[in-house]
């Protein structure tokens, strides 16, 4: 049987010509779980034997000559903010530790319609926020490269899970670059669709106009594959775009014929690591000698993209966020320790009338107890933005820089086809090193934020190491809807290159 | 004539609930009355993950009672997110509309008939569309204080409509919601039932009076609660007594004291203040970013004014232009719905008489319909037969009286006039036997032609009666009339 | 721009969060230093911007009014904290 390292596509070939069936390529991942996620702890959740029946179920099919979806099961791991009908979605967060829903996201249907093996629910930053996953509430989870390091964030889990070849697709939501920021750390391929591919459908609200979910793989053929199933419009979803899918599987080998890269001097100034930067030039070199023509481009409102983020971003959760109140799901505090401190309080005080009612005591109380310390920070920041007084100088601000920066894109494409660039800075740091200072987490986003605030489509790619063995990631940016131009573009790069095909020494 | 006291300044914001089959954001069913929690999905309960989409239906009857409404309809509009906690609102914000709604600037006409104030247009500032919350419901068990919470109601489409202060008046503010609930029910856009809450009034009420410094103008108070017509007109009147005592007392005046939101208690006919909210509503309005705008054309909104069909007060105006028939009378019909207006046109053009038509409908059929607590579209009278009946009664040939008794039996049996007086051995006196039947009357009695010659004209009703005995068909009217001037022609 | 004590012990109110002392402290130097740093967007002149308030240019998007079957009020109720047969229970909403 071949290794946990084949590509999905192949594994498909081979379930098709009845090499090998669901159930025995499911085992073999969930033994790699066994193995090895005790130590990297992608997974918050797995369930061996309800997969392994999905599988059967899925092989039964296909051996009586019925049809089989396009992942004709093939394992597929998501992202815990999926909701799943009732499955566990936790988000990451104690608000949502025992939440069940009773309906299924419309992505998730998608992958049941299609005969996807789901093996399990991976780890993340509590309700998408941050970039490390280590603001998850449950566990931390380890680079499958270094374990003393992040996998990054927010889709940690769905990054390091593919990267310790625990499953061969996953499923992430990325929305100031939660899936591309991970990949780029764990050495996989991970994209950002452009804003309306997919549908939100079932999707927990982070930030509603910049959440998107996004395929996670090893390789750009395996996300195409999972991009046809993810795409298309929904009903469901206001802002899901009624635009045909095209057959990314189709065209993914075949190569872009003049080619026109841009990259962006800018963002090759200090503060970048010099290997990354590397790296990056040497990507570039790979597209030259591949045919295409490169040449500089500018996005001057790019340096305000965090900024811009960290006003909408924050006032969309504070919105979003508001829900979580311990009346109608999740967590809520303990209502008779919460009752009798309040009656020790109304005795004590000078007005008993001033101390807060007991609901509303209730939602502070459950609230400050089901969050985290960043979700606290973020909802604080929205609604401090979105109070009296504020709106012009924040939220309306940034939306109208939010425009310039589209603008930005606009102009670049009408230049080039893609833009190549870095995804971080720096590559994965320790554990607990930027825990102290939020303001440095934030900078992780530095060139991720501008395709979510533009709702352009996003790339990363694997192209190098650091001399410590870390991955590097590429990313490329196009223009709305052209999924296809990044896939292919990857690809190009992928058949010229082998840094995806590397693995980390998970012993 | 002393100068009044005070002024009173009232304005009203009145929730319509609109007649849809599903709700605005998802396709949950908005039935009334259906047992607790059984009418919501994930997207009213605002479940983690799910997205509002907005139904069509509501929206269109949204813009056709704004175009009624006389308001303006901006190409575009859009919607915003009304951030507060209530366990009502699952969502913790509700998804209604702010700074650009989907209309504005309208107004609506005023009338008493009876001239309790004088006609005015009231303007309409603007009408928008959000979402309904949910109940919840205050329980004292066994010692506890506890809630429940009802979530069928969350995601109703709602439209609010607010007016300027331009009432002066309870009577005023009365005349306002009648004419505005007419309207809704002509358009046949909501149920406008207050007892199911398809209807909601909040008033904002306060006094200008004349002070040595001049005009000064008292805190707005917020009044809610209001669960009737009525009630908005006690509770108004109350008030306006309350804030005058108040500024005797303290002479507040606006700006020196935050809002005041105060609840009619309907048993103890006051208003009382409500707790103090935990903090000033900042409820810190941003655009939804999971709607996405709406664009009207001029187009569209032209079309729907061309179809938007007769409204009220047009209707009151034609009938009393084209039938002859008081304000008074007009207003009680339109009152009634379209199915009486339509009812009253058919019997007046049939049997030509505006006046006889708008009486009998007026009265006889509108009592029969209370009484029987049917529809004018269930009525078994036939306009075209009470047509007949009223030609009767106009030809002379059935009096008044005997003509209520036939209509009985016509609503009774479902039969024509003509065969309920068949039955009944009534029958239509030819006149020349009136005449004759007169003249033999006076004949026999001739003190009684003395008496009228001499003055007494009233001396003739005996000998009506007597007609009367000897026919029962006569009417009693035209005997009169015939006898009179019979004697006349004797002098 | 920086944030008092005060300032974000009343934002904790609106946000219906809890802060100790000390985290209110902390948040206070932390939101001071985020606003700060956002506070950099008031270099440019965006006079006549118009905002993106939506990633997609999209408008007029509904759905048909036609209900279809509500969640059994069991499934609905499920995951709530408190419950009884029929209703969602809560601490007494007193007032209004």
């Amino acid at each position: 049987m071949s290794s946990i390292h084949t590509r999905a596509t192949d594994w498909l070939k081979q379930l098709e010509s009845g090499t090998c069936t669901s159930a025995e390529i499911t085992q073999l991942y969930l033994d790699q779980i066994d193995r090895h996620d005790g130590t990297i702890q992608a997974f918050l959740h797995v369930d061996h034997e309800a997969a392994l029946e999905q599988a059967r179920d899925i092989d039964k099919r296909r051996q009586a000559g019925k049809p089989v979806g396009r992942l004709g099961g093939l394992p597929v791991a998501v992202k815990d903010i999926l909701c799943s009908l009732d499955q566990p979605t936790t988000c990451g967060s104690k608000q949502l530790e025992h939440f069940q829903p009773p309906y299924d996201a419309t992505v998730v249907a998608r992958l049941k319609q299609e005969d996807a093996v789901l093996i399990g629910r991976t780890n993340m930053d509590e309700f998408a926020m941050g970039s490390s996953t280590e603001n998850s509430a449950f566990q931390l989870t380890r680079n499958p490269w270094d374990v003393e390091r992040i996998p990054g964030g927010s889709s940690g889990g769905a990054a390091a899970c593919v990267a310790a070849a625990m499953a061969p697709l996953s499923i992430g939501t990325d929305t100031g670059g939660s899936i591309r920021q991970p990949a780029a750390l764990c050495g996989v391929s991970g994209m950002k669709p452009t804003y309306g591919r997919v549908s939100r459908y079932g999707l927990v609200a982070f930030a509603s106009s910049l959440d998107q979910v996004g395929p996670l793989a090893s390789n750009a053929e395996d996300l195409a594959l999972l991009m046809e199933v993810l795409a298309g419009h929904d009903p469901l979803d206001s802002t899901s775009a009624p635009v045909d899918v095209p057959s990314y599987t189709a065209t993914v080998q075949q190569p872009l014929e003049g080619l026109r890269v841009g990259w962006i001097p800018e963002q090759f100034r200090s503060g970048l690591d010099p290997e990354i930067e590397a790296a990056t030039q040497e990507a570039l070199d790979v597209y030259r000698s591949l045919g295409a023509s490169v040449q500089e481009v500018a996005l001057p409102h790019a340096r305000y993209g965090i900024a811009t983020y960290y006003i909408i971003a924050p006032c969309e959760a504070s919105g979003n966020l508001a829900r979580y109140d311990g009346v109608h799901y999740g967590y809520r505090t303990d209502e008779q320790s919460m009752l009798a401190e309040l009656r020790e309080q109304q005795l004590a005080a000078a007005t008993p009338t001033d101390v807060e009612s007991p609901l509303v005591r209730m939602y502070r109380k459950t609230r400050s107890e089901g969050f985290g310390s960043e979700v606290k920070r973020r909802i604080m920041l929205g609604t401090y933005a979105l109070s009296k007084g504020y709106y012009d100088a924040y939220y309306l601000k940034a939306q109208k820089v939010r425009r310039l920066i589209r603008d930005d894109y606009d102009q670049a494409f009408q230049k080039v086809d893609i833009l190549l660039g870095p995804v971080t800075a720096s590559p994965a740091f320790r554990i607990a090193e930027k825990t102290d200072d939020p303001l440095a987490m934030y900078l992780e986003d530095l060139y991720t934020v501008t395709a979510n605030l533009a709702g352009i489509a996003g790339i990363s790619i694997p192209c190098g190491f650091t001399s410590e063995s870390l991955p590097i990631g590429l990313q490329l940016q196009a223009s709305p809807f052209q999924e296809e131009k990044l896939l292919r573009a990857s690809y190009m790069y992928q058949a010229a290159t082998d840094w995806h095909s590397r693995r980390p020494d998970l012993t | 004539m002393n100068e009044p006291l005070y002024q009173v300044i009232i304005g009203l914001e009145v929730h319509v609930q609109l007649k849809t089959e599903s709700k605005l954001f998802c396709r949950c069913s908005t039935d009334f009355g259906q047992p607790p929690n059984t009418q919501t999905c994930p997207v009213c309960i605002g479940m983690p993950g799910s997205l509002p989409v907005m139904n069509e239906k509501a929206f269109q009857l949204a813009v056709k009672t704004a175009i009624a409404l006389d308001c303006e309809i901006p190409e575009f509009t859009k919607w915003d997110r009304k951030n507060y906690y209530y366990p009502d609102l699952p969502k913790g914000y509700q998804i209604s509309q702010f700074d650009l709604p989907m209309s504005c600037r309208g107004s609506l006409h005023i009338e008493d008939p009876e001239g309790a104030f004088e006609p005015k247009d009231v303007r309409i500032t603007r009408a928008h569309l959000e979402e309904d919350a949910g109940k919840s419901m205050h329980d004292e068990v066994a010692g506890k204080a506890d809630s429940s919470i009802d979530l069928n109601r969350t995601g109703t489409p709602l439209l609010e409509i607010v007016s300027e202060p331009d009432l002066r008046s309870a009577a005023e503010a009365r005349a306002y919601l009648s004419e505005l609930k007419l309207l809704l029910t002509y358009l046949d856009v909501s149920d406008c039932n207050m007892q199911e809450g398809s209807l909601r009034v909040d008033a904002n009420i306060n006094l200008h009076l004349e002070s040595p410094d001049g005009t000064v103008a008292t805190p707005i108070v917020e009044v809610k609660n209001m669960n009737s017509f009525r009630a908005v007109e006690r509770a108004l009147i109350y008030e306006a007594g309350r804030q005058w005592d108040v500024w005797q007392e303290t002479g507040q005046k606006l700006g020196d004291v935050p809002k005041q939101t105060r609840g009619w208690d309907d048993q103890a006919q006051i208003t009382r203040g409500q707790r103090h909210k935990e903090e000033s509503s900042d409820y810190r309005y941003f655009p939804e970013p999971d709607l996405v705008p709406v664009r009207v054309s001029a187009e569209e909104v032209a079309a729907i004014r061309t179809n938007i069909g007769e409204l009220p007060a047009a209707i009151r105006e034609r009938l009393v232009a084209d039938h002859d028939i008081s304000s008074y009378t007009s207003e009680v019909l339109v009152n009634q719905g379209r199915g009486v207006v339509d009812y009253f046109v058919q019997v007046a053009e049939s049997c030509g008489d505006g006046k006889l038509a708008g009486n009998w409908v007026q009265q006889e059929v509108l009592r029969t319909l209370k009484e029987q607590e049917t529809q004018i579209e269930a009525f078994p009278v036939a306009s075209s037969e009470l047509a007949d009946l009223l030609g009767l009664v106009q030809r002379g040939e059935l009096d008044s009286s005997r003509g209520k008794e036939v209509f009985v039996e016509m609503v009774q049996s479902g039969k024509s006039a003509t065969q309920v007086m068949q039955e009944k051995g009534m029958e239509s006196v030819d006149e020349d036997e009136v005449i004759q039947l007169c003249q033999a009357l006076l004949e026999e009695n001739p003190q009684v032609v003395a008496d009228v010659q001499g003055g007494k004209q009233q001396a003739v009703g005996a000998l009506v009666g007597k007609a009367k005995q000897q026919n029962s068909n006569i009417n009693p009217g035209s005997v009169r009339q015939i006898l009179l001037d019979l004697i006349q022609k004797m002098s | 721009m920086s944030l008092s004590r005060q300032d974000v012990e009343k934002i904790s109110l609106l946000a219906r969060l809890q802060l100790t002392e000390e985290e209110l402290t902390v948040m206070t130097d932390q939101l001071s230093q985020i606003v700060q740093y956002v506070d950099q967007l008031s270099e440019l002149d965006t006079e006549n911007v118009e905002p993106m308030a939506h990633a997609a240019e999209l408008s007029n998007v509904f759905a048909p009014d036609q209900s279809r079957p509500s969640l059994d009020r069991e499934d609905a109720l499920r995951n709530a904290p408190k419950r009884d047969d029929q209703y969602y229970r809560v601490p007494a909403v007193l007032g209004d």
